[in-house]
């Protein structure tokens, strides 16, 4: 078994209205300093060794991610 | 004539899809998401609601729903398909119609009578409106924003497939105001506003959405 993790974010170009929400709060809330927010997905997979890079590719392109509109990382962690 | 509404679980407004179906004249046929079967229909709706409770994203989990292969191998042999607000959502993600929906620019749920304006008029559709009718239909969403990329927009708006844009205020923050849009056919169109809710004025704030019914009927009579 192996963990994996996929982190889904929006494209840059694509406006991210929940992020500029929480960018603007934080001054609110006396945090200074913080220009900019997205938000996004982190996913946790647990896998065995038999499922191969290919195959975690095209879960997070085919179901985590709306490649039209997000980007994704897949990367292996130690479990 | 024969035109289904699929319910999905969390699918809301199949029964109003389904009355508006009766009250165009054809029959309305319940079409189940774990059925790979479409019963014989000449048309298919995919009705507004949260589908599979929008996990993941809206319409993201439904699209791989038995009934969706189906739809799918259909419409690509030219059945006329609609997708209302989470179907249309359904439609994006399927790979059916360019594109995808994201979180309102406000971040609020709208619900509201809204103003569109019917650009194209010769879809499966909207054959019934005049060219470039004003609409007024309720639309109620919480991820109801076009997106797609800078080169797929320019592609619809110079192929005409833009089908409906918003006038009045943009609800949503969709790219150029876009509110519905076609395949290259035609005879797929997914729209955010809810034509189903509008066939009445008892009930809606216009019968305006009759149209869209009604323009499925004559283009299956006419295939």
């Amino acid at each position: 078994m192996a963990r994996v993790v996929v982190d889904v974010m929006p494209k840059p170009e694509i406006l991210d209205p929940q992020g500029q929400a929480v960018a603007r709060a934080l001054p609110r809330l006396g945090f200074d300093g913080v220009s900019d927010v997205r938000q996004g997905k982190h996913f946790e997979l647990e896998v065995d060794d038999s499922v191969d890079d290919e195959t975690l590719a095209k879960i997070a392109e085919g179901f985590l991610s709306n490649p039209v509109v997000e980007d994704f990382v897949v990367r292996r962690v130690q479990s | 004539m024969r035109i289904g509404a699929v319910t999905f679980p969390g699918t809301l407004d199949d029964s109003d899809t389904a009355r508006a179906i009766t009250a165009s004249g054809a029959e309305a046929v319940a079409l189940w998401h774990g059925d790979a079967d479409l019963k014989g229909v000449d048309a298919v709706i995919l009705p507004g609601g949260f589908s599979y409770g929008d996990y993941l994203r809206a319409g993201a989990i439904a699209r791989f729903a038995p009934v969706m292969g189906e739809i799918i191998d259909a419409a690509r042999k030219g059945m006329p398909v609609l997708g209302i607000c989470n179907g249309f959502q359904v439609l994006c993600e399927a790979g059916l119609l360019p594109g995808a929906l994201l979180r309102n620019a406000g971040l609020h749920f709208v619900c509201r009578d809204q103003w569109l304006k019917v650009e194209n008029n010769n879809t499966a559709w909207t054959t019934r409106y005049d060219a470039n009718a004003e609409i007024i239909i309720p639309i109620k969403n919480m991820d109801g924003r076009y997106t797609a990329s800078k080169s797929t927009v320019d592609e619809l708006e110079g192929e005409g497939r833009v089908v409906f844009r918003y006038t009045g205020g943009n609800p949503n923050g969709s790219f150029d105001d876009i509110a519905g849009v076609s395949d290259p056919t035609g005879r797929i169109v997914g729209l955010m506003p809810h034509p189903e809710h509008a066939i009445d004025a008892l009930t809606g704030p216009s019968d305006d959405g009759l149209g869209m019914f009604l323009s499925a009927l004559d283009s299956v009579v006419a295939a």
